[in-house]
């Protein structure tokens, strides 16, 4: 029997083609056939509903009787009261401030997701020149802007900076929280433990609850800590905590034989963990991670409670007039939307990351 | 032990001349309650090549893991170029930047490229500028044949492949000492030469190497001492002619057995 070699072949045409997909995904199985068909016959039903509430019955115009006389969505009610949704109640003539303002830092958040930047010396620069032109451009007080104090500042812009400084330290305090965790050195590794279980074990609400008012009662008279700085401190460090315990999963998943090359080389164990280990283990829990940021950023909506006015806050209060109060619905959607729009581009990223950074490597 | 005299005479004969690179005195290393190591004593002269064997689990990885404080051991003391192997650190970097470490499973940095493998600890352990130490980097793998894969990441050789670079990222290191723990044993049989060969070289142009392995041939060809390891002690240490054809302790003669009806 001689063997004769068998050149490779493409696959059968009902494999690739359109009809062949729909074959193998859609109607493979009595069941999954019975299920395409349901779905469909839901879907069918349920988006003609939909676009016409949403588009073809909607009311656009900003006037409220207008609203209550059509029979679709009221976004009349966005046209009326968009400025005080996006900016709350920041000094209306100057509401172009905020909205650059959230530009610098969605400039300064795309900037970082650029390879481009990520040496540790171009982030430092970017983030505190954008930081400085964000608090020159809120605050104000020089260069001829008025003075805004950050009490009036509200909206989306509130919410970005809470989320994105939220995100930036919780970041770094989340790695030590978790080294610390596993460290040999028990005062570190108690100290951890207590920390992250304490901040883990009650809920987000109870932790701004404890930064704004219990904190004052053990500071001296008169030391006032800004409300905002106060929110700020409480959800980075409830992000730091969860973090750090996906992180540390992260740092166990890293072979022992790692740690051990980088000592053998002479690498001090901060060099061995910034350059082998976190690399590493980051990288495993790049999606854990996002979905704590993603987290994160919904829970900023819970700083209504010590009488910051988010984005979410804004949308309550403007449903609150009695005018627009059966609108709620439109109001939520809108400020859904908004935050559908940035978690998902977080996720999207998380997704382009986990791809990118495993490029070149074969496997 | 009357099998120890051979060596011991030998040793003594040299004295003046050689000097003694490791010195391990009455080392005892526990795991737990687990008495891994007993009672080690051990010299090493420099630029001596050494085979370590034994049966599985008596204690060699730990042994040769204690003399760059992988492990750290409980009594005794051990000396590397002079330096008390201790608690102290400044003592541990000193004697890690003079020890390196070949390992069973290669531990390449599989984020790294195999350039950047072999120039992270001369850029940062030994200062070097980044183009110098990439020169140098390129020379050691041109002696293990490899130069070509520079660029590629480690997930992308083969184990031999990457077992050499591994043996190029300690030799960048400019080591005086290399530790090999059973660096063959991971690899598919046809690859084994290919590391076996880079082996041979080194310890050719006199490098001090301590070498956990089962291959008795390389022992045969450039070993000048193979030491026998069971339950944690050393059992026998003989040139490699008196030890194969002669051994004294019936462990040893047992072992041996075993291993050379397989190969
Ligand atoms: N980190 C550790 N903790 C507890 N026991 C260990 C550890 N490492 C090794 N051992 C035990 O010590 C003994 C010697 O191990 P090892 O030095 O790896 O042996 P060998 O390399 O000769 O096979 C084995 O019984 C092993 O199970
Ligand atoms: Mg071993």
């Amino acid at each position: 029997m001689t063997h004769k070699f068998i050149e490779p072949k493409a696959p059968p045409i009902s494999d690739r083609s359109v009809v062949g997909w729909m074959r193998n995904n859609l109607f493979d199985s009595p069941l999954n056939t019975a299920l395409t068909i349901i779905i469909a016959y839901v879907l069918l039903q349920f988006i003609p509903l939909v676009l016409d509430w949403a588009l073809f019955s909607a009311t656009w115009v900003a006037d409220s009787d207008a609203c209550k006389a059509g029979s679709g969505a009221c976004w009349g009610l966005i046209n009326a009261k968009w400025r005080f949704i996006l900016f709350g109640t920041y000094t209306y003539d100057e509401h172009w401030r905020p909205f650059v303002g959230m530009l610098i830092l969605l400039g300064a958040c795309v900037g970082s997701t650029i390879p481009v930047f990520w040496k540790p010396m171009r982030l430092l620069l970017l983030w505190v020149v954008s930081s400085v032109l964000l608090g020159i451009i809120m605050w104000g007080g020089i260069f001829g802007l008025s003075y805004v104090e950050n009490t009036l500042w509200g909206g989306l812009p509130l919410t970005l900076i809470i989320a994105v400084y939220g995100t930036l330290f919780a970041f770094p305090i989340g790695i030590l929280l978790a080294l610390g965790r596993m460290s040999n050195l028990p005062a570190i590794k108690s100290f951890c433990i207590f920390f992250i279980e304490l901040i883990r074990g009650v809920p987000l609400i109870s932790v701004l609850f404890m930064s704004s008012f219990l904190l004052p009662l053990f500071l001296p008279d008169g030391v006032n800590i800004d409300k905002l700085l106060r929110a700020q401190v409480g959800i980075t460090l409830f992000t730091a905590a969860y973090l750090a315990e996906v992180f540390r999963g992260g740092l166990q998943a890293i072979p022992n034989g790692q740690f051990e090359a980088a000592n053998s080389l002479g690498l001090t164990y901060w060099q061995s963990m910034r350059m082998i280990i976190l690399p590493q283990a980051l990288r495993l829990v790049i999606p854990p991670t996002v979905n704590s940021f993603i987290s994160m950023f919904k829970d900023t909506s819970l700083v209504v409670i010590i009488g910051l006015m988010d984005l979410l806050g804004t949308v309550k209060s403007v449903i609150k007039d009695p005018e627009w109060r059966i609108f709620y619905a439109e109001g939520y959607v809108f400020a859904a939307a908004i935050f559908f729009f940035f978690c998902y581009s977080m996720a999207r990223y998380s997704a382009y990351l986990e791809v990118e950074l495993r490029k070149g490597e074969g496997h | 032990m009357t099998n120890l005299e051979p060596h011991t005479e030998r040793q003594v004969g040299h004295h003046e001349k050689t000097e003694d690179v490791i010195k391990i005195r009455d080392m005892n290393k526990w795991f737990g309650s687990f008495h891994v190591l007993r009672d080690i004593n051990l010299n090493v002269e420099k630029g001596e090549r050494i085979v370590i064997c034994g049966p599985s689990g008596s204690g060699k990885s730990t042994l040769i893991r204690c003399l760059n404080r992988l492990e750290a051991y409980q009594t005794g003391e051990v000396y590397v170029n002079d330096i008390l192997l201790g608690d102290d650190v400044k003592n541990i970097e000193a004697i890690r930047r003079e020890v390196c470490m070949v390992f069973q499973h290669f531990n390449l940095f599989p984020h790294k490229t195999i350039l950047e493998n072999l120039t992270l600890a001369p850029i940062w352990v030994r200062k070097m500028p980044k183009k110098e130490a990439e020169e140098m980097a390129m020379a050691y793998l041109e002696r293990v044949r490899i130069a070509e894969q520079a660029l590629k990441f480690p997930g992308q050789l083969s184990g031999g492949q990457q077992q050499r670079v591994a043996i190029a990222r300690s030799l960048c290191m400019q080591p005086k000492i290399m530790l090999f723990d059973e660096p063959t044993s991971a690899l598919d049989p046809e690859m084994v030469k290919e590391v076996l060969d880079v082996m041979v070289e080194l310890a050719k142009e006199g490098m001090t190497m301590l070498c956990v392995t089962h291959e008795m041939g390389f022992a045969k060809e450039v070993a000048d001492r193979v030491i026998f390891m069971d339950e944690g002690q050393i059992v026998e240490q003989n040139e490699p002619e008196p030890f194969f054809t002669n051994p004294q302790n019936e462990r040893t003669q047992m072992f041996l057995s075993q291993i050379l009806s397989h190969h």
